[in-house]
């Protein structure tokens, strides 16, 4: 049984996701990879950001 | 409107014959098997090892297969796991993601599994559309 922490969900989530919009959203090979690249920083960005903003709405 | 006939890459022209849609259930059924029909082996692979992966490792957190639906929660859950094609129903005869598990992980497992079918819809919709010539 695998059993990550969340946040390596997340990252793993995340690498999945955005290989899969990268290459079904672009055209070219390189706008591929920046736009994988992009969305990859945006998912685990946002997951960072949100935790933060949930960690101070718990105190 | 007519369309642009300059925008159809010669190597999506020259597998015009056929039936149009079989790029899209085929990579429906078997994850980047529409863009190996195309001849995009690189990203037929990525595409392929991204979501059997995502659907492997949903498995392996003992994520849920949905089985029917009893409310829209599970309609919708249903619907994104019939994404997957034949990874659903090999699931279901092999009885993955039967157990309700009351771990953490399990919910996230669930998660990946319906995600991985959705992806796998959006890379079959592709694999229809370079097939079409409305991508390159």
């Amino acid at each position: 049984m695998f059993r990550p922490s969340h946040f390596a969900a997340v990252l793993v989530f995340a690498l999945f996701a955005s290989v899969v919009f990268g290459i079904t959203q672009r055209d070219s090979p390189p706008r591929m990879l920046r736009y994988g690249m992009y969305c990859f920083a945006l998912f685990t960005g946002s997951a960072i950001l949100l935790s933060w903003v949930m960690f101070f709405i718990a105190r | 409107m007519a369309t642009a006939p300059d925008k159809i890459s010669p190597a999506v022209k020259e597998t015009k014959q056929g039936f149009v849609y079989l790029p899209l259930i085929a990579g429906w059924l078997v994850p980047g098997a529409g863009h190996f029909l195309l001849g995009k082996w690189g990203r037929g692979v990525l595409l392929s090892v991204s979501i059997l992966s995502m659907f492997s490792l949903g498995i392996a957190m003992q994520g849920r297969l949905y089985g029917g639906a009893h409310d829209i929660l599970d309609m919708l859950g249903l619907a994104g796991d019939l994404g997957n094609g034949i990874l659903y129903f090999v699931g279901r005869v092999a009885g993955w993601g039967v157990d309700q598990v009351q771990v953490t992980t399990a919910d996230y497992g669930t998660r990946f599994i319906v995600v991985a079918g959705l992806l796998n819809v959006i890379s079959a919709v592709d694999a229809h559309n370079l097939r079409t010539g409305r991508k390159a």
